[in-house]
């Protein structure tokens, strides 16, 4: 019998990280559908962009309330996990505070965890007011209605949940040493919880066990439920950070890639001596014209792919946005956010075909973003330089408007009259070459 | 501005068996819009005071594409690019200059890889270094009781990092320079970009240009000063909307220095 709680623990364990594996073979699924890309160079230089912008949270701190509430609840995460490692070895040995013998270590631990634990609270309260009582305005924009909005809260409440039962947890534990309960050893500081313990103080012994037991299953089965529930949420990218920064662009920010394939086709174009209507040689296999631009989100990269699954819908992007700040539908978190429900929704075809896609007659393109949000950008990359994870959604509009001008030729027609300007005088606007000097001598 | 530039093509220096210090890349703009226009000539009148030997192609230059390629368009902006660096590295050309953020964009980062390599500079930067090593002077007197803000230009700053050539020179005209509330790396756009400059903008409860506008009104300037073709153009246009034409005006950084030397 004794050893049935071990047992217990050990299955929730296994089921709560058994499914997180599946969710994450689900998620690099969906991630690899997007086409390839080389992103292997400049390995030091990306190092270190992880390190200064995910690791040391180098732009959230560009806004300095939301910066420093973040900062709190990213260490409190990072720093309190180590007690979840202590939680999770005494649930599987059966002991009870395993780390106790570190002595004054171990208080200064249990200390600071506590401590962190209150300003966790603190901040998160913080939060909820932004984004509730004073509604902040990126944070009640049309695209956060409904799940957006609700998924933000959810993940307020199940931390501020967590804390709580942490605390209640050791200042039963406090109060529990302080009776000389043999199984409880003298072992921690307590400087939030002790203040919770004297509402402890009329319980029996075996009541506050019980308090102290419910509290440390509820927090750990509580810590499983939620890593099961980021895959579900916009709180991925407490995971995903990481290699998204890592991933992120190098290259100057107006540098927009040139796409190989169009490169091949007009330098056969220019070249005097291809002859265009030259049978394919045998031995080349032709290749299935690739598709200029994209409609779907299997024509963006697979790093497009990863920045839709690590934007947690901040908004910091659309707030900076100019086209979104003088009232147009555009706004780059949204873009993102129609991006990563697309390609769930494709997963979620992939599943239900046995990982063939049956086309559903729906795309990105029209479905999720309209052209008119995709023709409203300006490409002057402040939603990029505002994301504090590097996520780039000018790359996303612009495969996108070649998409439209290149496999439909569905621009704007005074885009299209300033094209063929260009294409017949070298400027965009109707002017013969030959006057290109004419400036001098005006 | 009726006094004589000398402005030399590429051709003729080919034909004297010369090669330029720099080439100056008018644009579109600068070779055909009339604002725009002022801002070569003023360039210009830099580089002869400079005795800079540069060249420019004349007829021979093309838009870069990078209007088209940000419309979406890729195969023309590939033509034009491919186009333009047979020309440029039939010449040999090394080293160019030139007042549209865009043009600089496009040239230094977009033209690389198709095969394109120069080392280029927006007008700011070079004057800056012109200034640096003695060759050019600046009197500054002119603008010495005003003051000045500068709207970044998207592709200027975010896109390229240049942010200090440009203020240097606004100092040495010996105005008061001073910033917006949204500068450098969170510079609002003037609206232009993305080839937005082609078009009317979709169906929102401002045009962007006012909005830039607004932030650098807010700064009481006499002058808003920029290094953008485009820019000029939609500050000059939110202007008008404040009602403001006849108190503030817009310029170029290189007509500032101009008329300070």
């Amino acid at each position: 019998m004794e050893l049935v709680p071990n047992l217990l623990f050990a299955v929730a364990l296994i089921v709560g990280i058994g499914f997180f594996v599946r969710n994450v073979k689900k998620l690099t699924r969906n991630i690899k559908l997007g086409r390839d890309v080389d992103v292997s160079d400049h390995k030091s230089q990306r190092w270190k962009n992880m390190l200064r912008i995910a690791l040391g949270q180098s732009k959230m701190v560009v806004r300095p309330i939301a910066g420093l509430m973040h900062l709190i609840v990213y260490a409190g995460f990072l720093i309190i996990n180590l007690e979840v490692l202590e939680i999770i070895l005494d649930g599987i040995l059966g002991t009870h505070r395993i780390f106790a013998p570190l002595g004054v270590i171990y208080d200064v631990l249990i200390g600071s965890f506590e401590i962190l634990a209150l300003l966790v609270i603190v901040a998160v309260v913080v939060f909820w007011i932004r984004r509730n009582a004073i509604k902040l305005q990126r944070f009640v924009k049309p695209e956060m209605k409904g799940w957006p909005k609700k998924d933000g809260n959810l993940i307020l409440y199940i931390e501020v949940v967590l804390m709580c039962l942490f605390l209640t947890m050791n200042a039963a534990d406090f109060q529990l040493q302080q009776l000389d309960v043999p199984e409880y050893t003298k072992a921690g500081a307590f400087p939030v919880s002790q203040y919770i313990s004297g509402l402890l103080q009329d319980l029996s012994v075996s009541t506050l066990i019980l308090v102290e037991r419910t509290a440390w299953w509820l927090h750990i089965l509580g810590i499983l439920a939620f890593l099961n529930y980021l895959y579900y949420s916009k709180h991925l990218h407490i995971i995903l950070a990481f290699p998204n920064t890592y991933f992120g662009k190098l290259n100057p920010q107006g540098q927009f890639n040139n796409l190989d394939s169009v490169t091949k086709e007009v330098k056969l174009m220019m070249d005097p001596s291809a002859d265009p209507f030259a049978a394919p040689t045998e031995d080349t296999n032709e290749e299935v014209p690739e598709k200029f631009g994209a409609s779907d989100v299997m024509d963006l990269s697979w790093v497009q792919l990863m920045n839709a699954y690590t934007c947690t819908e901040c908004g910091r992007c659309t707030s900076e946005c100019p086209a979104n700040q003088t009232g147009k539908k555009l706004s780059p978190r949204k873009i993102m956010m129609d991006t990563r429900d697309r390609l769930e929704e494709v997963g979620k075809n992939l599943d239900a075909n046995k990982g063939e896609f049956q086309p559903d007659g729906k795309q990105l393109l029209d479905d999720y973003i309209s052209r008119e949000e995709l023709w409203a950008c300006t490409t002057c990359n402040a939603c990029v330089e505002a994301c504090p994870v590097s996520i780039d959604p000018l790359s996303i509009i612009l495969e996108m408007r070649r998409f439209l001008v290149m496999e439909q030729s569905a621009a704007p027609t005074e885009l299209n009259n300033m094209m063929s300007n260009i294409e017949n005088n070298g400027a965009p606007w109707p002017y013969n070459q030959m006057d290109r000097l004419n400036w001098v001598n005006e | 501005m009726s006094e004589v530039l000398k402005v030399k093509t590429m051709e003729e220096f080919m034909a004297e068996g010369k090669q330029p210090e720099i080439l100056f890349w008018v644009g579109s703009a600068g070779s055909y819009d009339d604002r725009a226009k002022k801002i070569s000539r003023a360039f210009v009148k830099i580089l002869n005071a400079a005795q800079v030997d540069f060249a420019v192609l004349g007829p021979e230059e093309s838009s870069t594409g990078d209007v088209t390629k940000r419309a979406g368009n890729e195969f023309l902006f590939q033509m034009q690019a491919l186009m333009n660096i047979e020309i440029l590295n039939g010449y040999e050309i090394k080293r160019i200059v030139t007042c549209d953020p865009h043009s600089f964009n496009t040239l230094k980062n977009e033209y690389p890889s198709l095969g394109g390599n120069y080392e280029v500079f927006h007008h700011t930067t070079y004057i800056k270094e012109l200034l640096d090593s003695g060759r050019l002077s600046v009197e500054g007197k002119v603008y010495k009781e005003k003051r000045i803000t500068f709207h970044d230009p998207c592709y200027l700053g975010r896109a390229n990092s240049v942010y200090d050539a440009p203020r240097d020179l606004l100092r040495k005209t010996n105005a008061e320079v001073v910033e917006m509330k949204r500068h450098k790396k969170s510079a609002l756009c003037c609206g232009a970009g993305g080839a937005q400059m082609f078009k009317e903008p979709e169906k929102g409860d401002m045009d962007i240009n006012v909005l830039r506008t607004k932030d650098a009104l807010e700064t009481q300037p006499n002058i808003i000063a920029t290094g953008c073709p485009y820019c000029n153009t939609m500050m000059t246009d939110g202007i008008k909307a404040h009602e403001k034409e006849d108190s503030v005006s817009v310029l170029d950084v290189a007509e500032l220095i101009a008329n300070s030397l």
